[in-house]
């Protein structure tokens, strides 16, 4: 560890969550995966601060669940035992009291999930709290390679496994979803000991939200393969087609090179050879 | 007097007797006359409808006369013309010269060429514009980068914004955006579509929502008509990780799931290239792009690998493979023979008991193509076959077939991938 490198400040963002199957109230999935990336990212720059931050209405259910990213920290040591609370009525907009703590308080990297696992659940706060401040956002991130200077260089997800970096300049916002690393356990002493340090926010009901329809989520139609066909032989030819290319190109007696060349030109055409 | 159609019957038995020697020839007289045999209806001279029942039908493969009460065959011609041609025309063309809105919508254009999400989209776009059918709108497709569909029309597309600039290309969302503003700014269309894509459209709507000041709807997939909503239509979006159906107004701005509505196929569209009257202001951006960084296509889970190089009974070097699965930069698969006989490890199976693969290539080298192999690979865009049998079910699959040796056209391919690599580092 070199020890021209400066710690820097952090806030992670955390929700209340919803397990998938029994309903109960959990940390978030997302929120979780985002604290691990702080968490390690302390490890590796010395003097780092992390500050975790949570806007809601607190009830004997959701403190159970903010408690659980409490006791993630059990071993980093640097006195990561207090949540900040920005304490809300129920319905309200989380965004502009975030918005207003974090200009306060000015970290240099803020983390979140990508979704919310209840309530409206748009994963728009992370934009939103971006275009108030007007900082840079990188979504999808996989993890944090290095900060130096003020520039984060990060590693974001593409789908199909692929990875792509970029570099970003602080203070940003970074979204992490299931391609980050899975959390780490919380541990339950820590997360008793942990304080919840409650602090009223700006209380702004959500008005639009409250005119909306809200039901438990219907399952999907299942498309239907339609067939539009002139003729019975039709219907029946498309019903017992096997699949086919059909329009395949086959090259019979050519050398091994040339075959080569067929199969080069095509894999440089998709743009799946990398050099 | 030339317009009556004689016939002639000995050349018609002949036609029908495939064995006789002059069977091709009468056939082929016949087929030139008139389109292949009489006329079998037509309107008499005092206006009644005349039939000749000898006249319906064809004369089969097998010599004999079948008669297709579909309609959709008449006569002796060649069957594969008349069923395109007809297949053809069915697809309306529309063109919208005047449209009284636009529908903007930026597809994701995976690789270059419209996803079925985007497709999607674009049917969910032509309902919101040919609602009124007095004014129809038009759909506006923003394109970023370079792409490689032919078939944009097709898709429902009347007008094309091509932003084709390097600033565009990587993770640039926020030149992106800036174009889009510039869009909103000069034409102004009345909705904004993008679909709710990871790390596509879900990141770009999200944005040029906030940038907008609209409050967007996420996760469409649904929506119908309403007049008490302020733009006509309401929608029903998922919500709280999938837990939650959510009724609203459809806004501005809407990012829809994939099969929020069929893809457009009756009609074809004029897709006519736009441009913007004034430049679009080069943001400066905060985020820069060093390009994808080379991932151990080895630890790619094979269900989401982009490109597969799969070996079956055929391959015999192996050390040979699986170098030009290394040079090639693919990920390895295998049929369920090479994993039996111990050539491949059983998480590399592709087929029906292995993985379902989604490859954008897949590269099979010595498989002949069981039905559950093929199954397995149904998912993938383009197939290139290696084989010796020429007769298999995977050349009938392939996309490109190359009949030969396995091993040599891969030490072909390898040394011509090496080479050009070797040619580009020397150029830079």
């Amino acid at each position: 560890m070199r020890p021209e490198q400066q710690g820097i400040e952090m806030a992670v963002l955390v929700s209340v969550g919803r397990h998938p199957i029994t309903g109960r109230a959990r940390r978030a999935d997302q929120d979780a995966r985002g604290l691990e990336l702080a968490l390690c990212l302390e490890g590796r720059l010395p003097g780092s601060r992390i500050g975790l931050l949570h806007a809601g209405p607190r009830s004997e259910e959701s403190e159970a669940a903010l408690r659980g990213y409490l006791g993630m920290a059990a071993d980093a040591g640097t006195g990561l035992n207090t949540l900040t609370l920005l304490e809300q009525p129920e319905g309200s907009d989380a965004i502009p009291a975030l918005a207003d703590h974090l200009s306060a308080a000015m970290p240099q990297l803020v983390i979140t999930g990508t979704r919310a696992e209840l309530g409206e659940g748009s994963g728009l706060l992370p934009y939103a709290l971006a275009e108030r401040l007007g900082w840079p956002l990188v979504n999808g991130l996989a993890a944090v390679e290095k900060v130096e200077n003020g520039v984060a260089t990060l590693l974001q997800a593409l789908p199909r496994g692929q990875r792509r970096r970029l570099q970003v300049r602080l203070p940003a916002i970074i979204c992490v979803d299931a391609a980050a690393p899975a959390a780490r356990q919380s541990a339950f002493g820590p997360a008793r000991r942990g304080e919840l340090e409650a602090t009223p926010g700006a209380a702004e009901l959500d008005h639009e939200l409250a005119g909306w329809q809200v039901a438990p989520a219907r399952k999907r139609p299942k498309r239907l393969k339609i067939i539009r066909a002139a003729s019975a032989r039709d219907r029946f030819k498309a019903a017992a087609a096997k699949a086919e290319g059909g329009s395949g190109q086959v090259l019979e007696g050519v050398s091994s090179e040339q075959g080569a060349e067929a199969i080069f030109t095509l894999l440089h055409e998709e743009g799946v050879l990398r050099s | 007097m030339s317009e009556m159609c004689r016939r002639d019957p000995r050349r018609e038995w002949i036609a029908r007797n495939r064995l006789h020697p002059e069977h091709a020839s009468a056939l082929a007289a016949l087929g030139n006359i008139g389109g292949g045999g009489a006329a079998s209806e037509w309107l008499g001279p005092s206006g009644v409808l005349r039939r000749n029942p000898h006249g319906v039908g064809f004369i089969g493969p097998n010599g004999v006369k079948r008669i297709d009460r579909s309609g959709a065959q008449q006569g002796g011609s060649a069957p594969g013309h008349g069923r395109q041609a007809v297949q053809q025309d069915r697809r309306r063309h529309v063109e919208i010269s005047d449209p009284a809105f636009l529908v903007a919508v930026v597809p994701d254009l995976t690789g270059g060429r419209l996803s079925g999400h985007d497709k999607d989209l674009l049917g969910l776009a032509r309902r919101l514009a040919d609602d009124d059918p007095e004014r129809p709108g038009a759909v506006l497709a923003v394109v970023f980068g370079e792409h490689k569909e032919e078939r944009l029309g097709e898709a429902g597309i009347d007008r094309v914004l091509h932003l084709g600039a390097e600033t565009y290309a990587g993770f640039a969302p926020e030149a992106r955006l800036a174009a889009l503003t510039a869009v909103e700014r000069e034409l102004a269309p009345r909705h904004w579509l993008l679909p709710d894509s990871p790390l596509g459209g879900a990141d770009l709507g999200r944005r040029l929502a906030q940038r907008l000041g609209e409050r967007p709807v996420t996760g469409v997939w649904q929506i119908e008509a309403d007049v008490e909503a302020p733009l006509g239509w309401r929608c029903t979006a998922r919500g709280a990780a999938e837990r939650l159906d959510i009724r609203r107004p459809l806004p501005r701005v809407a990012l829809a799931l994939a099969e929020c509505a069929e893809p457009v196929d009756e009609t074809r569209h004029a897709a006519e290239p736009l441009s913007l009257g004034a430049a679009v202001p080069i943001a400066l951006s905060r985020i820069e792009d060093l390009g994808q960084v080379a991932v151990d296509p080895a630890g790619v889970a094979l269900a989401e690998a982009e490109f597969i190089l799969s070996a079956g009974n055929g391959v015999k070097d192996w050390e040979g493979f699986h170098h030009a699965a290394r040079v090639l930069g693919a990920t390895e698969g295998a049929s369920r023979v090479a994993v039996d006989d111990g050539f491949m490890a059983r998480d590399r199976q592709v087929g029906a008991s292995g993985t379902w693969v989604t490859a954008r290539v897949y590269l099979a080298v010595g498989i002949s193509g069981a039905i559950q192999h093929l199954q397995g690979i149904q998912g993938c865009d383009r197939v290139v076959a290696i084989n010796l049998d020429p007769g298999c079910d995977m050349i009938k699959r392939a996309d490109l077939a190359v009949i030969g040796d396995a091993a040599e056209i891969l030490a072909a391919l390898v040394a011509k991938v090496e080479q050009q690599r070797g040619g580009q580092r020397d150029a830079a």
